[in-house]
């Protein structure tokens, strides 16, 4: 109370001091020294991302031009790297690979995530503890989470095995077989991201000012028709933020998990695009050819940012 | 009477939210199953940790005891907790001063500069992988703390929700103090700072950890054993264990555990720097 009285005073005695005498110099002092501290506040984290993400993101395409190996020798091969990669029929299938991810996690973590917040969202008795079942892998590293569902998914000995045993069911190499390793992946995603996405289209059902049910309530709709008329399209900006989010959290991520749990195997059937940047550059020390597959990437991520930035106009994601 | 007045009290107990509560109950418990048969599983012995039950039936703690003996398994935490830690707290000052000169300062080419951080916010760091451990080592800093820390640091992410959490802060705070005579970094330690104390330890929990949890970039610029994080640590004890099931549960479950109590005790920190990165 007693700071809005202050602020209120202080506004005035800002406007007296604005008087003609000498108000041209005393603004353009103050000027000056905001500048001079707008300059040292922003000084360490500009230099920051200056060395450590806008000159690898330069670098990333330069690199692209070079032939270049783990122990630093350079040599400029021009477009080299990128006809190469055109001609490389493993990059296209990481491609592949790392669309099928996307088509997989993107809709299958938005409809669990959406369906989690709106169970949640009700008054149920020990909601408090649901949630938080819900949500906790999310705090997992991925490391741990990669270890644990190798060793439920171990053939014959592995908690999965005789669960499918115990129903009749004949056992399944779920992260050996070829044609099962990614939707395995797929599904271990979901189950360790699915907790932030709840989070998130909770904290946008419950913007939903509760009116809007109670008229359609008086109305007759039911609980689809609410659904549909209400829920849906005023949760369109948070649906916007989570699409994108997955998106690049798919494209992005995933490199860990990948890592430890399948090695990008069997038959390449899990490397995607990011990991094969990794296994180019570290396990095989073509850093150059890395680097340009890498660009692509930066340039992906690049655009997103552009269409986010337009759409929310400067990363407002709210309904007016 | 009083049954009425029980039903008014505990209206959450009707018959649709008990129908709705069973079907929570059995997609949380579904959820934490992988992680409870972790646990459950460092505490059996090597014979028993491929059986069907959860419990252990000769409960041991040898798992954890040739963990912590085979290994430097402490001197990895300690690793990571420095790394973790120091992000952290780098992160969150440089951080919320460069917010604070985003959002509460006008000057020239201001806009400009917000842009520029914005058009990096999707560029995480596994996407710059390559270039930047080329940059790290060029700077000499492969196999060495600031190596670990220095990149891990900065992102735009941070700057962003700090900027949106001091644009929503009123135009008078700083007035007052302004013609006090106060200088701006005054004004940021001694009115903006403790104004943010809710968002800075969000994003502390947050930042703290994703850093525990991090593992390609240690795994990438480091191969001394001594700065081993912890992560990096269980990976390289599985490859030497595999098939080991109990020593790698116990140790993966020695790396859970600290992510664990911090989601125990900081749950609301978590859920609202996850609310706050709605970009609301």
């Amino acid at each position: 109370m007693t700071a809005v009285t202050v602020s209120r005073t202080a506004g005035r005695a800002r406007v007296g001091a604005g008087s003609p005498t000498g108000s041209s110099t005393g603004k353009a002092a103050q000027e000056r020294r905001r500048r001079r501290a707008a300059f040292w506040f922003l000084l360490p984290d500009s230099l920051g991302l200056l060395v450590f993400v806008v000159v690898p993101m330069i670098l990333a395409v330069v690199l692209g031009f070079f032939r270049m190996d783990g122990f630093g020798s350079f040599q400029f091969i021009g477009l080299g790297n990128y006809t190469r990669m055109a001609g490389d029929p493993q990059f296209w299938s990481s491609v592949r690979i790392t669309l099928l991810y996307l088509v997989g996690v993107v809709p299958a973590i938005f409809v669990v995530g959406l369906a989690l917040a709106l169970l949640v969202q009700q008054r149920i008795p020990f909601v408090g503890a649901i949630r938080s079942a819900l949500f906790v892998p999310y705090v997992i590293s991925l490391v741990v989470v990669a270890m644990v569902w190798e060793f439920m998914l171990s053939e014959r000995t592995g908690v999965v095995s005789r669960l499918l045993g115990a129903v009749g069911m004949d056992d399944l190499a779920f992260l050996g077989e070829p044609s099962l390793a990614l939707g395995t992946v797929v599904v271990i995603t979901v189950w360790f991201q699915m907790g932030y996405y709840m989070v998130i289209f909770l904290a946008g059902l419950q913007d939903i000012p509760g009116e809007y049910y109670e008229a359609a309530r008086i109305d007759g709709a039911n609980a689809w028709q609410r659904f549909r008329t209400i829920t849906l399209p005023l949760l369109r900006p948070t649906s916007f933020f989570v699409v994108i989010t997955a998106t690049v959290s798919v494209i992005t991520g995933g490199l860990d998990l990948v890592f430890v749990l399948t090695g990008g195997g069997p038959a390449g059937s899990t490397t995607l695009l990011i990991f094969y940047v990794y296994e180019q550059a570290f396990l095989f020390g073509e850093l150059g050819y890395a680097a340009a597959i890498g660009s692509v990437l930066v340039v992906v991520m690049l655009a997103w940012s552009a269409l986010m930035f337009a759409v929310t106009r400067g990363g407002r994601f709210d309904n007016d | 009477m009083t049954e009425t007045r029980r039903r008014g009290q505990d209206s959450r107990w009707t018959r649709p939210r008990v129908a709705l509560m069973i079907l929570g109950i059995a997609l949380g418990l579904l959820t934490i199953f992988p992680l409870a048969w972790m646990v459950g599983g460092s505490f059996k012995t090597a014979a028993e940790v491929n059986s069907a039950s959860l419990l252990p039936a000769h409960p041991t703690l040898d798992n954890y005891r040739y963990v912590f003996t085979q290994v430097p398994f402490l001197r990895y935490m300690l690793n990571s907790f420095i790394v973790s830690a120091t992000v952290t707290v780098l992160a969150l000052w440089f951080h919320s001063m460069a917010a604070y000169a985003l959002a509460r300062l006008q000057f020239k080419g201001r806009d400009t500069i917000f842009l520029l951080i914005f058009s990096t916010l999707l560029v995480s760091l596994p996407v710059i992988l390559i270039p930047t451990f080329v940059v790290v080592r060029s700077l000499g800093l492969v196999d060495s703390y600031a190596g670990l820390i220095v990149p891990a640091v900065f992102n735009a992410f941070g700057i962003f929700l700090l900027r949106q959490f001091y644009v929503s802060l009123p135009a008078e705070l700083e007035e007052a103090a302004l013609v006090d005579g106060a200088g701006y970094w005054r004004i940021y330690r001694s009115v903006i700072l403790p104004l943010s104390r809710p968002i800075l330890s969000a994003l502390a929990v947050f930042f703290f950890l994703a850093n525990w949890n991090s593992f390609v970039w240690p795994l990438t610029i480091t191969s001394d054993p001594d700065l081993r994080v912890v992560q990096l640590g269980i990976a390289t004890f599985q490859q030497q264990y595999a098939g080991d099931w109990n020593y790698v549960l116990a140790a993966a479950t020695v790396a859970a555990l600290p992510t664990l109590l911090i989601f125990f005790f900081f749950q609301r920190q978590i859920v609202e720097s996850i609310k706050n990165a709605g970009f609301k």
